[in-house]
């Protein structure tokens, strides 16, 4: 108690080295403590209010768990059905290319029920901002195999480890839009270390920026975790991502100014 | 006002029509026999037009959810289809319906079920009057007859979406699709430059932020929205029920059919009275709300309805509930994209209804 006391006495104006973003709503999170998508959500929220483009931004949720995004963000925003988001986002990109677009979507909405619209809208060069979160399960719906899942890796529909000869191979969407000549600009980061939130915050803001130039997709993959779904405490699900995920899912940019990286 | 007479086919039209509503967009993907639309907006440049935004999408889905995007900004937007694509639809027309937003969707019917036929079939009524998609939802349906009704049901269609905030649909089938018979247009329309409140433009400085969903995970509050959209669609029931009745005044015997159906019915209505049969024909134009009280009323007085359809028989359930067993009613109705003849109307009459 006392130590709360002491807190409260320095939280003054002079201070403040930190202020939460107007653009996030001051509503609890539904998401699983230790679970990246509270600091993405903040990350694009800062992004927004530090590019002064609250009122000109229109966000697309997915099916999943960031299917509540827009009780957070303090934007216009669309529900889409189950990977139809990039499908949305073309629409309203067209209809309003003023206005900055973006879809936020997991690895199951994107690069399973929503490869054909993820695929043709990158393809197409729609000039909107697609932000994907990878953490290789489906969160929502209880931790089942995802097209992202790693082979061996457990899932409650892979419960012995995903065999790729029976089950498939996981999937780089990432290098996939990478390839196409709609894409401008692809990236792949993580947000578990203040370092790669700094790396993610300005990938995001690139990818936002790059709307104005009109010059097709950008793309920001953040690999996360799902500690729930992983079945592990937070700090293990980090160290079993930055082991597991990392390797088979490589950091870095892929696609800068319409030209590959590497 | 203005107009110009052109000699056009159905197809062609529903685009023209489109452009000069003011529509904004159109997403499609190819499909026999409704392939004209997109192939003629893409030849008249809606975009120097007008600014329309046309784009064939990768899939009927996608088209479906391009709509479903356009319709949350506010604006006109119009698709169209043929049956296996309009069930690829189904999806996202009930996200449309279960968000409240306004859309028109054109379904050039083609005989199914599966890849079925190219030809023209009423076989989708069920999929269009009573769902189609999950959940409890209605689609305001209308249902032209001629080349000129599929131009102004454009027109109508868009109002009605938009005074409801409901996708509306227009059932037609490949014989409309494809004939050619002269028009009267309208002048252009110009496209909206003011949006409604519900429209995603941008959360405006000092005002609560737009959000489009159709997602509530409180049961008591998704009932309460699903209470609100069935008063919708007793409203809709209430006011908006449209209707042709040709030759009912003096009738003994009614044809019930409606769009290539009823043409046909209109010579068997015709051969009949030649014969001494008096018949009549009821055309309904609206198919969602139905003409259910203006049926029940006329029934008193008939001896019996004969429903036609090119179809196995949908329509005929809601002209049974239409008369709730005061009078005899029976379908008569040619499957696979066959057009009946008026004779083998008059005779299914006189077999199954007059001596029946």
């Amino acid at each position: 108690m006392s130590q709360q006391t002491e807190n409260n006495d320095i939280v003054k104006e002079e201070n403040l080295v930190f202020k939460k973003t107007n653009v996030l709503l001051d509503k609890v999170m539904h998401y699983c403590p230790g679970c990246g998508h509270g600091t993405a959500h903040r990350l694009i929220a800062e992004v927004i209010e530090e590019m002064d483009i609250q009122s000109e931004c229109i966000g697309i949720t997915p099916v999943g768990c960031s299917v509540l995004m827009y009780n957070y963000l303090d934007i216009d925003m669309q529900e889409a059905a189950h990977g139809r988001a990039p499908a949305l986002a073309t629409a309203i990109k067209r209809l309003q290319p003023e206005k900055f677009v973006f879809t936020y979507q997991g690895d199951g909405d994107l690069a399973a029920i929503g490869t054909a619209e993820t695929i043709h809208a990158a393809n197409r060069g729609e000039n909107f901002t697609i932000f994907f979160i990878n953490n290789g399960i489906y969160g929502m719906t209880g931790g089942q195999m995802a097209p992202t899942t790693l082979p061996n890796m457990k899932s409650s529909t892979s419960p012995y480890g995903r065999d790729v000869k029976m089950m498939g191979n996981p999937l780089k969407m990432t290098e996939l839009v990478a390839q196409l000549p709609g894409s401008y600009y692809v990236t792949r980061q993580a947000v578990h270390t203040p370092a790669a939130v700094r790396k993610a915050k300005k990938a995001i803001r690139k990818a936002i920026e790059n709307q104005k130039l009109e010059k097709g997709l950008s793309l920001v993959e953040i690999v996360s975790n799902c500690n729930s779904g992983w079945k592990m405490t937070p700090l293990q699900s980090n160290k079993w991502m930055e082991e597991n995920m990392f390797p088979f899912y490589e950091l870095g940019d892929l696609k800068v100014d319409g030209g590959m990286a590497k | 006002m203005k107009k110009e007479l052109k000699l056009m086919k159905g197809n062609e039209a529903i685009g023209e029509a489109a452009i000069r509503a003011g529509a904004d967009a159109y997403f499609g993907y190819p499909i026999t026999p409704q392939s004209e639309i997109l192939e003629y907006l893409m030849a008249e440049k809606p975009h120097e037009r007008t600014g329309m935004v046309v784009l064939q999408a990768e899939s009927e889905v996608a088209a479906i959810n391009m709509v479903y995007g356009g319709a949350a900004c506010g604006r006109k937007i119009i698709t169209s289809s043929s049956s296996p694509g309009i069930s690829l639809k189904q999806e996202g027309l009930s996200y449309i319906a279960g968000s409240e937003l306004p859309c028109l969707v054109v379904n050039v019917v083609r005989g199914g079920p599966g890849l079925g036929t190219i030809q023209p079939s009423q076989s989708d009524y069920f999929q269009a009057c009573k769902g189609g998609g999950h959940g409890d939802y209605r689609l305001i349906v209308l249902a032209p007859s001629s080349v000129q009704e599929m131009y102004d049901f454009v027109k109508l269609g868009f109002d009605l979406a938009f005074k409801y905030r409901n996708p509306a649909m227009i059932l037609t089938d490949g014989a409309l699709g494809q004939m050619m018979e002269k028009v009267w247009l309208e002048e252009q329309q110009p496209r909206m430059n003011e949006f409604p409140e519900w429209a995603t433009t941008g959360k405006k400085p000092g005002k609560e932020r737009t959000v489009v969903t159709s997602l509530d995970l409180d049961s008591a509050m998704q009932e309460k929205f699903n209470q609100k959209l069935q008063e919708k669609y007793r409203e809709l029931e209430a006011k908006e029920v449209r209707y042709e009745a040709i030759d009912c005044d003096d009738a003994e015997y009614l044809l019930v059919a409606y769009g290539t159906s009823s043409r046909i019915c209109q010579k068997s209505v015709q051969l009949a009275r030649e014969k001494g049969i008096k018949l009549g024909l009821l055309r309904p134009i609206t198919l969602y709300p139905f003409p259910k009280k203006e049926i029940g009323e006329m029934c008193g007085r008939l001896k019996g309805i004969l429903s036609v359809e090119m179809s196995a028989g949908q329509m005929v359930e809601d002209v049974r509930l239409s008369v709730d067993g005061k009078v005899k009613v029976d379908h008569f109705g040619r499957m696979g994209g066959i057009i009946p003849s008026a004779e083998e109307i008059v005779n299914a009459l006189e077999q199954k209804i007059i001596g029946g």
